[in-house]
C-alpha cells in the first residue's frame, strides 16, 4: 500500500517535471528563435550584433 | 518545478548574458564596427543604404528601419538581446536535462551546456563559418533552415552516443546523424565580396565560436549553481 502511494506520487512529480521542462523549452526555443533568427526589421536589427557575436546566421 | 526552471532560468541567464555583453563590447562589437566601414558605400553622404545580393539575385536593403544609434543604445540592445538568448539557452538546458533524467549539479551542467556548444556552435560552424556583417552569403532561410537541423542532428547524435546503450546499430545511428549535415552541406554563396581584410574576419570568426562558447559555459556554471538554490521545501 505504502509502496502504491509512493510510485503514485513519483510518477505525478515525473509527469509534472515533464510538463514544467516541456513549458520551459518552448519559452527557451522562443526566445532563442526571437533573438537569433526572426525576421522582423526592427528584431534583426536590436539583435544585430548579438547575432553575429554568437554565430548565428544573419543577413 | 517550473517555478524553479523559470527562476534558476531568469537568474543564470541574466548573469551570464551580462558578462557576455560585457565580453562582446570588448572581442566581437569593434570587429563589427570596423567591418561596417567596408561595407559603407566610400560617398557615404547622399547615398541611399547600403544593398547586396543575395544567392537569387534579389537585392536587400539594410537599415531602413529603426535600428538602435550607436553608440550607448546599440550596446544597450546587443546587451538585452543577449541577455535574453542566454536566459532562452539557460531554459532549453534545463528542460533538455530534466527530459534526459540527469541531475542537474554543477558538474552534469556544465558538461551538458559543452555538449550544447558543440551541438549549436561548432558542428554548424564547420557548414557555415561566423561572418561579418558584409560578407557574402547563401539564402538566409537555407542557412537557417540548415544550422537549425545540424543543431539537432548533432545533439540527438551526441546524446544517442554517449548516453544510450553501446549497441553497434545506435552508435551507427549516432555516426550518420553526426556526418548527415556535411554532406548535405551548407547553403554557400555562389561568389565572394567582402572586402573586410582576411585578418580581421578570421579573427572575428573565431573570437565569435569562444564568445558562445563562453555563453554556454557561463549558463551551464550558472544553472549548476542556482538550482540546489531554488529546491523545494519538503512538504509536510
Amino acid at each position: 500500500m505504502a509502496n502504491t502511494t509512493a510510485s503514485v506520487i513519483r510518477t505525478t512529480e515525473r509527469s509534472d517535471a515533464r510538463r514544467a521542462a516541456g513549458i520551459a523549452l518552448i519559452l527557451g526555443l522562443g526566445l532563442v528563435f526571437l533573438t537569433g533568427f526572426a525576421y522582423p526589421e526592427v528584431i534583426h536589427n536590436a539583435a544585430h550584433d548579438t547575432r553575429h557575436s554568437l554565430s548565428f546566421p544573419c543577413h | 518545478m517550473l517555478t524553479r526552471i523559470l527562476s534558476v532560468g531568469l537568474l543564470a541567464g541574466l548573469l551570464a548574458g551580462l558578462l557576455i555583453a560585457a565580453l562582446q563590447q570588448v572581442t566581437t562589437t569593434p570587429l563589427i564596427l570596423v567591418a561596417e566601414t567596408f561595407e559603407k558605400p566610400a560617398v557615404a553622404s547622399a547615398t541611399p543604404a547600403p544593398t547586396h545580393t543575395h544567392q537569387g539575385g534579389e537585392a536587400h536593403v539594410h537599415g531602413e528601419g529603426w535600428k538602435p544609434a550607436d553608440g550607448m543604445p546599440r550596446l544597450f540592445f546587443t546587451a538585452i538581446t543577449t541577455v535574453a538568448t542566454a536566459m532562452g539557452v539557460a531554459f532549453v538546458l534545463m528542460a533538455v536535462m530534466v527530459f534526459a533524467g540527469v541531475p542537474i549539479d554543477e558538474h552534469h551542467a556544465l558538461a551538458w551546456a559543452v555538449a550544447g556548444f558543440v551541438a549549436c556552435g561548432l558542428a554548424p560552424a564547420a557548414g557555415l563559418a561566423p561572418v561579418l556583417p558584409g560578407s557574402a552569403a547563401g539564402d538566409l532561410v537555407g542557412r537557417q533552415v540548415w544550422w537549425v537541423g545540424t543543431a539537432i542532428a548533432t545533439a540527438i547524435g551526441l546524446w544517442a552516443f554517449l548516453r544510450a546503450d553501446h549497441h553497434p546499430l545506435v552508435r551507427l545511428g549516432a555516426i550518420v546523424l553526426l556526418l548527415a549535415p556535411h554532406v548535405i552541406g551548407a547553403p554557400h554563396p555562389p561568389a565572394f565580396e567582402s572586402k573586410v581584410p582576411a585578418e580581421i574576419a578570421a579573427q572575428f570568426t573565431a573570437l565569435s565560436l569562444v564568445v558562445q562558447g563562453l555563453l554556454w559555459a557561463l549558463v551551464g556554471i550558472g544553472v549548476g549553481l542556482f538550482w540546489p538554490k531554488f529546491a523545494p521545501k519538503t512538504a509536510a
